[in-house]
Parts: C-alpha cells; structure tokens; sequence
C-alpha cells in the first residue's frame, strides 16, 4: 500500500520535473533577448531538477543511490545560480545591455 | 578575524572528514592502494583549498545548522516563482515585463552576500546579475517578481543565518 | 515512466541546441550550451534508473562537475579576448 502511494507520488514528481524542463525549453526558444532567456535555463535548472531527482529519490527508497543522486541535485543546485551569474555578469561587463527601463524611470 | 584564524586545524578537520566520507561513499572498492590513492587526493584538494583562501570564507557550523530550515523556506520560494515563470512562457501573449531592480544589503560577510545573491538567482524569474560592494543588481522577468524582491523577504531569511547568538 | 522524462529531456536538449544555433549574441550560445549541459547530466541520472544501472549515476556527477568548469572556462576565453585584442593593439 506505501509502496503504491509512494510509486505514484514519484510518478508525479517525475512527470511534472518532464513538463517543467519541456516548458524551460520552450521558453529558451520564445522568450526575446538573452537576459529574459536566463530565467527560462534557470527554470529548468532548479524546478525541474529538484522535481526530478526527488522522483527518482524516492524511487531509490533508502540506499546508496539516493545518497548519491541527493549529493548530485545539491551539487546541480549550488553550481547553477554560480554559472548563470557568471554568464550574466559577462554579459554585462561587455555592455549587452538589458531591454528593461530603470527603476524609477517612465516606460 | 583572529578568532577564525585560531579554529582552523578544526576548519581543516571538518572538510578532511568532508571528503574523505564523500570519497568512501562513491569508490566503493576498498583495496589499499585505492585507499591510499583516496586519501591522496583528499589531502591534495585540501593543499588547493588552502592556497585558494578557501578558510577565509568559511562559516561557521551554527550557520551550517541554519541552513536546512533556510533551504525549506527557499523550497516553497522556488515552487512559487517557478508556476508564475511557467504561466508567463506558456500564455500566448508572452507578458513579460523586464525590470532591474537595485538592492542594498547590509549583509557584510561575503560568504553571506553570496548566499543572498544565489537565493535570488535559484528562484527562477530573478537573477542575480551584478555584485558590487554592497549592492546587488537583479534582473525580474516580471513585475510581480520585482514586487517579491522589494519585500526583502529573502534578505531577512540570509539574515537570520548569520545572527550571532 | 522514465522514458517519458528522457523523452522530455532530450526534445528540450535538441531546444536547447537549436538557441545555440540561432545564437544571436555569442552569450546566448554559452547559455544554451550550459542548459544542454545541465540536461545531460539529468539525462544520465534519468538513464541510470532506465536501465537500472546505477554506475551512471557516477558519470552524472563527473558531467555536472566538468560541465560547470567547462562553463566557466568558455566565459573566461571570451572575456579575455578584447582584453588581449587591447594588449595587441598596444605592442
């Protein structure tokens, strides 16, 4: 009976971490302009990662794996806001401006 | 500053002991020579650590403890965001709204200026693009973001982190 | 079931691949580049339970680690290219 509940609930988790990498994806592609783009990738890069491998976690039930796959979601974790900041900062520094007003100023 | 100086044969302790778990967990063949090849490397990433300054940044344990109830809250931030960036991608119309928000913080650690800057940039639909002494520059897909950023929410929960007690 | 999340994964890696193609700017391509990275390595963890071969797991953790240097060390080169370019025009 656990066993069942706990299948389904991964089940879910699974799918939605698919339909939520799906969705960054197509984002990546719609959204215009790099800076706008950065919130799709980062989309796929935490919901859709915590999404998945608390699937497959739960899966995994009480092993080795689960160990392993929880050390390699934080991992993923810590490292994409790292990545993406240094992608924007980059960015920045070489003057590709972002297409948004300042603060404080009219559209 | 002193003080952090004094405990680091502890510093090192701690991430030795780090490592060498890690290590033993993901060979799983434990012959002498991989052992000893083991314990090699983990000496050898604590040599590079060192050179890096690595313990100059290091916190220390209470923020450690911190840092689960932190990373819930976080979760539920996450989850939030997460359906709202997913809403704006997928409605036809595409209402994005860009907006540069400029934060001041008053975090004056760095360790504590990089966890708020990488909260900021782990919920999707704000990213952290610049850092500079103490304002951080972040980049909102929409105006509602923007709104959840000037709450200071998430800057009060770095706070909280670092409070010595 | 997870043949529908590595099905999942790999159309947004082909996404993915297709922003890297149309670029424009060349932080588009290294945005692009991570994002498949990332997937790759959520593909092999996905792969692992698949196949039940839980070695994959390992190689998972090997891509995200060299994915993130790889990252890091494309950006360096691209930063560093007018610096070097202004040193040229120096000489």
């Amino acid at each position: 009976m656990i066993e069942l509940v706990l299948d389904i609930l991964s089940w879910v988790l699974l799918c939605t971490g698919g339909a939520f990498v799906l969705i960054g994806g197509i984002g990546a592609l719609r959204l215009p302009g790099f800076y706008t783009r950065l919130h799709a990738a980062s989309l796929t890069e935490t919901m859709a990662t915590i999404l998945i491998f608390a699937g497959m976690i739960l899966q995994a039930g009480l092993s080795l794996a689960a160990i392993k796959l929880f050390a390699i979601m934080v991992f993923l974790l810590l490292t994409a806001p790292t990545a993406s900041y240094a992608l924007a900062n980059a960015a920045l520094q070489s003057g590709l401006r972002p297409v948004a007003q300042r603060e404080g100023e009219d559209a | 500053m002193s003080s952090s100086y004094s405990a680091r044969p502890l510093q090192i302790a701690g991430l030795l002991l780090i490592l060498l778990i890690s290590w033993a967990l993901w060979s799983g063949i434990y012959k002498p020579l991989l052992i000893g090849l083991g314990v090699f490397s983990c000496l050898l990433s604590i040599w590079v650590a060192m050179r890096t300054g690595f313990f100059l940044h290091a916190m220390p344990l209470r923020t450690f403890l911190r840092l689960p109830l932190m990373w819930w809250w976080l979760l539920g931030e996450v989850v939030k965001s997460s359906l709202e960036v997913a809403r704006v991608i997928l409605s036809p119309s595409l209402p994005i709204q860009p907006e540069l928000v400029e934060l001041t913080t008053t975090e004056e650690t760095d360790s504590g200026k990089v966890i708020l800057g990488n909260c900021i940039t782990l919920s999707p639909g704000t990213v952290t693009i610049d850092v500079h002494e103490n304002r951080l520059l972040v980049h909102c897909l929409t105006a509602q973001g923007a709104a959840g950023l000037r709450s200071r929410e998430s800057e009060r929960r770095v706070a909280r982190l670092e409070i010595k007690r | 079931m997870y043949v529908v999340v590595s099905l999942a994964i790999l159309v947004t890696m082909v996404l993915a691949l297709v922003r890297a193609l149309r670029g424009p700017s060349v932080y588009d391509r290294v945005l692009a580049v991570n994002m498949f990275g990332t997937k790759t390595a959520l593909l092999l963890a996905v792969i692992a339970f698949l196949f039940e071969r839980p070695d994959f797991l390992d190689l998972a953790l090997a891509y995200a680690l060299i994915n993130l240097v790889g990252v890091l060390a494309v950006l360096e080169f691209i930063q560093s290219k007018p610096r070097k370019a202004e040193a040229a025009d120096l000489d």
